[in-house]
């Protein structure tokens, strides 16, 4: 290996990297609020680039139906669930939310995608399809089960991601798909060739994350997600309405994934089970950082980048081996170095 | 004198078939003290919890005229109901600050201001710790805080749970005064205690409550003066409590 080279791979690591770092900070999010572990937030990356993919053919995305069926499926279950108990505000909702509104978007999308929009329409639509996802996925799955233990939730997070991958073969068809750049060309860089599109990579993901800094820090409703987070009694008693914090952080999960689809999108071909992949890297670093801080995370998921790059010229067979093994020493040294009783106080 | 800002009429509560509170009703006059005394483990938090919508019961609970019927909790709020609870339920790993600007959570940003300068003035030992963690204050701080948090939602019937709990003679003596204070600026205030002497002293009128019941009910110095009332709550029994 030469000089030329490792700067080369360490490009590409650190592109995979910022990728991984918003998964990772997602997960540490979603965790934050709702105590959720979200597996399939790879899911929501792999739609979104399948969801541009089929936007720029000029067909109609499988997401546009998803999302449908996705509604429909939340009104249902909601129904069924809640029975007399639904307010006349609440059936007001989910008519506009879970139906109405999936089924304009689908009307839209027959409409339009055959127009061929460009690239904006394309990111546009991809967002306005994959956000709703958020909320109708934790109302679906994970409301529900609110006061469940970290264990039972993870449990239903692996059926949920499960379920996702199988109406993802259903929606998108097992063939591969690969995006035009939102940004194109490249331009030289000492001995390397940089592609704008990564540059674009690292600058999305620098500002979700100070977007994300700024939410929690300075705004009533970034602290009202933290707050329910640390005390959900304390959170009621306030007068913050606990349940939307969850559809909230979903919300906001899905939108990052949709943002990191439409990036990754022309960097590496997508398949309908890229996800699981690229969410599990995202989940090392997360889990490195102890699920726990936003920083710590997105240093991590430089770190995964890199050595997946590096160890994919080393030893390419074995890249998923060392990547993933990384988080072996990490979980052996923070049970070490925090003792027995620590696991309850990371419930609270 | 307008009606009772509060009126619970044949509440019960009940934890699976377990029923902790039984038929009780309870009025509040707009402005008052009333205060619930009784042992540990006669319902009186369990009442509180009905009452703010917290815990499910049956009978009809009014605020200000309006039955409250299945509410929920922030919707109370929103009617400017308020519990300062038992544990404190603070944001343990935010800021005194933090904590403070979320109890203003139902105005918006826009009323945090307003309401730091009213709670700081109440409580001039929140300003000295507004950066410090909740987690890191102590007891009578963290009761400080808990009722500095209630107030930056500018209730009009404040309900406190247990307030001299675990604090020091002389800290539970600042908090009733502060107590009084409120009362004074307005603000009706309910107020649930073991330690039942400070509570009579501060109430204009007072529940007794025995194994979820009622057992009693009058004027604050009408029960302090009570020869039960002393036997069981007052004297060296009900003393220990503090
Ligand atoms: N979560 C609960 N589940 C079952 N029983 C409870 C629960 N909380 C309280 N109780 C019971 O209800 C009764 C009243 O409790 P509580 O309202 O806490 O009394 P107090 O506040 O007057 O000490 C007690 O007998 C207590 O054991
Ligand atoms: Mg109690």
């Amino acid at each position: 290996m030469n000089g030329t080279i490792a700067l080369f791979l360490a490009q590409d690591g650190i592109i995979n990297g910022a990728i991984y770092a918003l998964v990772g900070v997602t997960l540490v999010l979603v965790f934050a609020v709702t105590r959720v572990i979200f597996v399939p937030q790879g899911e929501f990356i792999a739609w979104a680039a399948l969801t541009v993919a089929a936007l720029e053919a000029g067909t109609v995305p499988g997401t546009a139906w998803l999302l449908l069926v996705l509604g429909i499926a939340t009104a249902a279950l909601e129904v069924v669930r809640e029975g007399r108990r639904l307010t006349i505000r609440r059936v007001a909702t989910m008519l506009g939310f879970d139906l109405a509104l999936p089924a304009g978007l689908l009307l839209a999308v027959i409409w339009l995608a055959p127009l061929k929009l460009g690239l904006a329409f394309n990111a546009a639509m991809t967002l306005a399809l994959l956000i709703p996802m958020g909320p109708l996925l934790y109302r679906l799955a994970f409301q529900p089960l609110a006061d469940a233990s970290v264990l039972v939730l993870l449990i239903a997070s692996i059926g949920v991601h499960f379920a996702l991958v199988g109406l993802g073969l259903v929606f998108f068809g097992a063939e591969g798909v690969r995006t035009t750049p939102l940004l194109s060309g490249t331009f030289p860089a000492g001995p390397l060739v940089v592609k704008w599109q990564s540059i674009g990579v690292l600058v999305v993901t620098v500002l979700v994350l100070i977007g994300l800094y700024a939410f929690f820090e300075r705004t009533m409703m970034g602290k009202a997600l933290r707050a329910t987070a640390v005390n959900r009694l304390g959170a009621r008693l306030v007068g913050i309405p606990v349940a939307s914090t969850g559809r909230i952080a979903f919300a906001l999960a899905a939108a990052i994934g949709a943002v990191s689809g439409i990036l990754i999108g022309s960097l590496t071909t997508i398949y309908y089970d890229s996800g699981f992949l690229i969410g599990l890297k995202g989940f090392v670093a997360a889990i490195i950082a102890g699920l726990h801080s936003y920083p710590l995370t997105a240093l991590a998921a430089l770190l995964v980048g890199l050595l997946e790059s590096y160890s994919a010229f080393f030893a390419s067979a074995f890249k998923e081996v060392i990547v993933f093994s990384i988080i072996l020493p990490v979980l052996i040294w923070r049970s070490l170095a925090s003792g027995p009783h620590h696991d309850e106080d990371e419930e609270a | 004198m307008s009606g009772p800002i509060l009126s619970v009429a044949n509440l019960s509560v009940s934890y699976g078939r377990v029923e902790a509170v039984r038929n009780v009703s309870l009025e509040i006059a707009e402005g008052s003290i009333v205060t619930v005394i009784g042992a540990n483990g006669a319902g009186k938090t369990t009442l509180m919890n009905a009452i703010m919508g917290v815990l499910p019961s049956t009978g009809d609970i009014t605020l200000d005229g309006k039955l409250l019927g299945r509410s929920l909790v922030e919707e109370r709020v929103n009617t400017g109901l308020c519990l300062v609870p038992e544990k404190r339920e603070l944001f343990s790993t935010m800021s005194v600050e933090d904590n403070l600007r979320l109890g203003a959570y139902r105005f918006g940003s826009g009323a945090v201001a307003d309401g730091f300068r009213d709670v700081f003035a109440r409580f001039p030992r929140l300003e000295e710790r507004r950066r410090q963690e909740a987690g890191t204050l102590s007891g009578g701080e963290r009761q400080m805080l808990a009722m500095g948090r209630a107030l930056m939602s500018k209730p009009r019937l404040l309900m406190l749970d247990e307030p001299s709990l675990g604090l020091a003679p002389l800290i539970v003596k600042e908090i009733f005064h502060i107590v009084t204070d409120l009362s004074k600026a307005g603000v009706s205030i309910l107020v649930v205690e073991q330690n039942a002497r400070a509570a009579l002293q501060v109430a204009d009128h007072a529940y007794v409550m025995e194994l979820g019941a009622f057992t009693m009910n009058g004027p604050a110095a009408a029960l302090a003066a009570d020869k039960g009332v002393i036997e069981s709550y007052l004297g060296l029994g009900g003393g220990k409590h503090n």
